[in-house]
């Protein structure tokens, strides 16, 4: 056992400004092994990737490959001592060809070989049965692909740790089973495979043990035919914060009596399947399921986010049209999105004019916010919430994230909606201002606003919905109120049929 | 003390620093050379109106044009991440529209000018209609896009005039052109004024701004909060259609005939110079018209000083690309945390040495 | 009928191999193909209606007579566009290498002189603008904006007034031209007029063949492509960046002092207004050639069928008798219209074919 382990890293700390990232995990890879990562969000599984490649410098710890111990300074150290790394987002150059893909970089001379190159690069492809021609343009080929060409160019700059980042999310089934063939020739030829995922049933078909992250620590390493799926959904979402549990007192049930505030029949968007949802007055429900369930995708497509395909959305029983965001705002819906940085937040304006921004946008071109008007919200709404900004001039981006997370509730409180939906909230923030929020929904559903509310923590959602809709592989596979509103549950309903017996 | 000096360079003045601090340079510069340069004095001209006169007031005049444009360029850098090069000749456009509609009246009283700077506008802004167009709804960058108009304009503005370099004279072009009889300030510096003030007001009554410089800065972001951000580009390109149609009709008025190989000639670089001087990212993102503004008088300051020191106005450029330079490298991301460094070591030193004297 | 259904069978098969032919090139190849193939397509249009010059050589030699730098320097653009740049002191560059190399020549100077001075001042720029936009990370727009200025001014305080070159040596040649008689063609009087080539386009050449194996067999070329298509990527990949990137505005120069040295071969004297509006000229080359602004796709080849395209289009314009001088650049205004359209919608549906 101990001859066999390639890669071992021991008790690595990782401090970023106000969080403890990694706080001594351990990780040990050995040869010729498909080794799964598993965790939620901000359980510190990108961040110990990114230490290993040398995107970070870790604060703490040891990192030993092939018995003798190693620092990584930068990406390319990392690749030239034999750890590479394959991202979702593909890291080559798709206006150049597969073979120039895989030898740019590296060759030596000053010049390119092209006949030479192809036909080496055809044979790797061919040995690793990838199919794709070596003088294809490399942005032709399929994302599956591309991500193979990736790992091709890994295996011939003879790596010998291979980290594959959530490369199937954006694979259908078949080209995905393209890749776990490949990846389980490259382990019979010895290659130590770290496999970043959330997607479970991929992890119990080709991994062979799986260790598993949460909060930046680590909870175990197993074999992954010693544990069950359900229990591996346990011990990812763990049982903590117990005594937070105790924060919603509205009965179950009590929410039935009141009218149905929004309704959507066979809604699909470009992403989203087609699914059927309603929520009622003053009602708090969410959806759940893991990272790429299609739980994002669903309320983008209530909100009018991404192009709607079809169905139908009725808001207190009137048919309403949702094509642009603008059209779902206008019907008191509002949306926080996932992406924070992407989606959220304007980085260089400042606080107050973050704040301002949704209403500003749903009172027209020609209404502007008076200076002083916006002022007052700002100041409000910086007390309300318990912003922490130097001053309501600060531009966003200079703010920690919970505070950025508390800006755009703010933007989509002031609109004062009906509806609101959280994609996320609480999402690499810290604990206090989790709580801030989860009560903050609360007091909105007493005040008679229906809230959506999406999260990674299931305890999160079990403390703040009365009703959840369960996702997998981007269907709705149950909805769960009452009696059945429990953890247990709802892991069952997650991890699917085959983990009740 | 060392704190408010910190603020007065990081947070106090932001992106207007070096603008000013150019500025302030030049005054000095030309204090010292020649201590009567600022002098305003009071003449009077060929009509016999009484006039200020001077360096100071031809530089103001002289910006004019430029200010205008460059108001109109932030608004377009902001929300496309990129710039228009081809002001210069939509102006060639507009002007000959200007003095094609007056050519064609019988008599050039204040209605035409009214009506023909309406038709320069209208023609103005659907140049800049297609531009936008280009930019916006086919998602090609700016300056590609307005290279065709950037080729082809003058020429365009050659054949509205039908190959002709038509001159006009009429009092109320002088006027608009030169000086308003009464009215010691140059005409064009009062469009200056007004023009700024309509931006104000575009500013106060719309949501131009903070729309602006959302699309500008996210532009998914934007489009989640409901932001049009396909319209606001456009328009972006349209309100600049509008500065170039005034820009182009002062110009015309100046001379009193249209010429379109030399109206504004070389314009646009200087436009965006200004923009980028004032301290405005040519990638898009948050802007201030002001800055620009500034940026225009930076430019014209430099010409008028260099032209008082007798440099010829071909030789200016030389001189003005030296200038340039030096204000980009001392705005540059990699000096600017060079000199962070630097400063920090010398904080440090400081305080060890404090910390020893102690 | 069943003739027809043959025919119509046989005709849908060559679509279908041509569709698969144009799935099968790079993004690069198939805007340089549309290009070559419009151009082809004009010119034989022209030659079919408007006859007259476009059936001698001589109108294709004298085409690259008069355009021998501007290939040059859209080449040296080519590249810069390609690692996703752009210079645009390349004209002004040009105008004051005549400029210098005439005043040289004209006080005593030597022909080998000359030519290292006009590589030298084309170095310089290069240089400086190099280390200014890769090294210190300032735009290329202002960087290159700069340069154009200060070429322009260095010009005009050279020599206001234009300059005729008294230089025995460049007379001679300027005057050499390379004669190739099978080319040539009968004139009225019945004597035969054989084509003449200068030596500056054979320079120009020589450039784009340099320029093409650099682009395709060098690594550093294609480091050129991997920077432009994504250098984030490109940097994951190895590449040092930021030297790549002063390269290719060091190369540009270098070719804008090559150009300048052609273009003074060609008119024997330096003008202020010596290649006015050239930047713009070679940018419009090279867009027409398929080179992108966003970088990463681009050919020299293709540059050259641009600059072709560019100037065939003012011959048709003048030969169809549009006499009146603004029409050259309106109809050239349309053309990169047309061209600009038909490269967004394109590219646009072959991204739209690759997402499905």
């Amino acid at each position: 056992m101990q001859d066999n382990t390639l890669l071992q890293m021991r008790h690595i700390e990782k401090r970023f400004p106000g969080v403890l990232a990694l706080n001594g995990v351990d990780f040990t890879l050995r040869k010729g092994e498909i080794h799964a990562l598993m965790g939620e969000n901000g359980a510190g599984k990108s961040t110990l990737i990114k230490v290993l490649t040398g995107v970070y410098q870790m604060d703490g710890g040891q990192i030993t490959l092939d018995g003798k111990s190693i620092t990584i300074h930068s990406p390319q150290d990392a690749q030239s001592q034999g750890i590479s790394t394959v991202y979702q987002e593909i890291t080559l150059c798709p206006n150049l060809t597969v073979a120039e893909n895989m030898f740019i970089g590296r060759e030596d001379g000053a010049w390119v070989r092209h006949k030479l190159y192809e036909k080496r690069a055809d044979e790797i492809l061919a040995k690793l049965g990838i199919p794709a021609r070596s003088s294809q343009q490399l942005g032709d080929c399929s994302l599956a692909v591309q991500q193979m060409v990736a790992i091709a160019r890994a295996v011939d700059q003879k790596c010998k740790v291979l980290i594959l980042d959530e490369p199937t999310s954006s694979l259908d089934d078949k080209e995905v089973k393209m890749l776990f063939d490949l990846m389980r020739n490259l382990k019979s030829q010895g290659v130590g495979i770290i496999f970043v995922t959330h997607f479970l049933e991929q992890v119990y078909e080709v991994s062979d043990r799986i260790t598993v992250l949460r909060n930046g620590e680590l909870v175990g390493e197993y074999l992954t035919e010693q544990l069950p799926q359900v229990e591996l959904v346990a011990k990812m979402i763990g049982k903590e914060l117990d005594e937070l549990s105790s924060l919603k007192e509205a009965p179950e049930g009590e929410e039935e009596e009141k009218e149905v505030f929004y309704e959507a029949k066979n809604l699909s968007s470009s992403d989203a399947m087609p699914f059927n949802f309603s929520i009622r007055k003053g009602e708090v429900n969410g959806f759940t399921g893991l990272l790429g369930s299609g739980r994002s995708e669903c309320v983008r497509a209530i909100f009018g986010a991404d192009k709607v395909t079809g169905g139908s959305t009725f808001i207190k029983g009137k048919q309403i049209s949702v094509t642009r965001p603008i059209d779902a705002m206008k019907s008191g819906i509002g949306y926080l999105a996932e992406d924070r940085k992407r989606d959220g937040i304007i980085a260089e304006l400042s606080v107050r004019e973050n704040i301002i921004l949704a209403l500003q946008v749903m009172n027209g071109f020609f209404k502007p916010i008076s200076r002083s008007e916006s002022e007052a919200f700002a100041d409000e709404y910086i007390k309300v919430l318990n912003i922490k900004t130097a001053s309501k001039e600060t531009p966003v981006g200079s703010l920690s994230g919970g505070n950025q997370q508390k800006v755009i509730l703010a933007r989509w409180l002031l609109t004062h909606p009906d509806y609101l939906i959280l994609d996320e909230p609480t999402r690499g923030i810290d604990v206090g201002t989790k709580l801030e929020i989860q009560k903050l929904v609360l007091k909105l559903a007493e005040d008679g606003v229906s809230v959506t509310f999406i999260s990674s923590e299931v305890e999160e959602m079990l403390r703040t919905c009365s009703r959840l809709i369960v996702m997998r592989d981007r269907h709705v596979v149950g909805e769960l109120k009452g009696q059945d509103l429990n953890q247990e549950q709802v892991m069952k309903t997650i991890a699917g049929g085959e983990a009740q017996g | 003390m060392k704190k408010n000096t910190k603020s007065f360079f990081q947070g106090g003045l932001g992106q207007l620093t070096i603008p000013l601090i150019a500025i302030a340079l030049l005054v000095l510069f030309n204090l010292i050379r020649d201590p009567g340069f600022f002098e305003i004095g009071i003449t009077h001209n060929n009509d016999g109106n009484i006039v200020l006169a001077g360096n100071l007031i031809s530089i103001i005049n002289g910006a004019s044009e430029l200010a205008i444009l460059a108001m109109g360029m932030t608004l377009v850098t902001a929300a496309c991440g990129g710039q228009d090069i081809s002001v210069g000749a939509a102006a060639a456009i507009a002007g000959s529209t200007f003095v094609k509609i007056l050519k064609s009246a019988p008599e050039i009283n204040g209605g035409i000018v009214v009506l023909a700077f309406l038709c320069a506008c209208i023609v103005a802004m659907l140049f800049g209609a297609f531009n936008g167009t280009l930019v916006a709804v086919f998602k090609i960058q700016p300056m590609i896009a307005t290279l065709i108009l950037y080729t082809c304009g003058r020429s365009i503005a050659y054949w509205i005039n039908g190959g002709a370099t038509p001159t006009i004279s009429s009092p109320i072009i002088s006027a608009l052109g030169s000086f308003i009889p009464g009215i010691p300030v140059p005409t064009p510096v009062l469009i200056v004024v007004c023009v700024t003030i309509l931006f104000k007001l575009l500013f106060h009554f719309t949501s131009l701004e903070i729309f602006t410089q959302s699309v500008g800065i996210n532009q998914s972001a934007a489009r989640l909060n409901g932001i049009n951000a396909t319209f606001i580009k456009l328009l972006s390109f349209i309100i600049l259609g509008v500065c170039v149609a005034i820009a182009g009709s002062i110009g015309v008025s100046r001379l009193g005939l249209i010429n379109h190989e030399t109206l504004l000639i070389d314009v646009e670089m200087d436009t965006i110079l200004a923009v980028a001087i004032g301290g405005n990212s040519l990638g898009g993102g948050k802007f201030k018209i002001s800055g620009s503004i500034i940026g225009a008088y930076v430019i014209q300051m430099l010409t008028t000083t260099l032209y008082a020191m007798k440099v010829s106005s071909t030789d200016v450029k030389a001189y003005k690309a030296i200038v340039i330079v030096l204000l980009v490298v001392i705005g540059s991301p990699v000096i600017k945390a060079k000199f962070g460094k630097l400063m920090e070591k010398v904080r440090g030193r400081m305080q060890e040495s404090a910390a020893k004297g102690a | 009928m069943e003739k027809t259904k043959k025919i119509y069978n046989k005709f849908q098969s060559i679509l279908l191999s041509v569709s698969q032919w144009i799935g099968s090139l790079t993004d690069t190849q198939l805007l340089m193909t549309i290009t070559i193939f419009i151009f082809f397509a004009m010119y034989l249009v022209a030659m079919a209606t408007l006859g007259g010059g476009f059936l001698h050589a001589q109108q294709v030699f004298d085409m690259l007579n008069d355009n021998a730098s501007l290939i040059i320097v859209s080449c040296g653009l080519t590249i810069v566009m390609i690692g996703g740049g752009i210079d645009i002191s390349v004209g002004a560059v040009t105008s004051l290498v005549v400029m210098s190399c005439v005043l040289y020549l004209n006080n005593g100077g030597s022909l080998v002189g000359s030519i290292l001075l006009a590589l030298g001042i084309g170095l310089a720029f290069g240089l400086v603008h190099g280390f200014l936009i890769s090294y210190l990370e300032i735009q290329p727009f202002i960087v290159t904006l700069a340069g154009m200025f200060f070429a322009r001014g260095m010009t005009t305080i050279l020599s206001v007034n234009p300059q005729k070159a008294a230089h025995e040596g460049l007379a001679k040649l300027r005057d050499t031209k390379i004669v190739i008689p099978w080319l040539g063609y009968v004139a009225k009087n019945g004597n035969l007029v054989p084509a003449r080539v200068e030596i500056g386009v054979v320079v120009a050449l020589l450039c784009l063949i340099v320029v093409f194996i650099l682009l395709r067999y060098l690594r550093l070329g294609r480091n050129f492509y991997a920077m432009g298509g994504n250098q984030q990527s490109a940097l994951m990949l190895g590449i040092n960046v930021k030297r790549t990137r002063f390269l290719s505005y060091l190369i540009s120069g270098l070719l804008s002092g090559i150009s300048g040295y052609v273009f003074m071969m060609h008119t024997g004297a330096g003008n202020a207004t010596n290649a006015a509006g050239m930047e713009m000229n070679a940018i419009a080359s090279s867009i027409i050639g398929g080179t992108l602004l966003t970088g990463g796709v681009g050919n020299v080849a293709g540059t050259f069928f641009g600059t072709m395209t560019l100037t065939t289009i003012k011959k048709i314009v003048v030969a169809s008798g549009l006499n009146d001088p603004w029409w050259q650049s309106i109809t050239t205004g349309g053309m990169l219209c047309f061209f600009i359209l038909l490269q967004s919608v394109v590219l646009g549906k072959r991204a739209k074919k690759k997402a499905l």
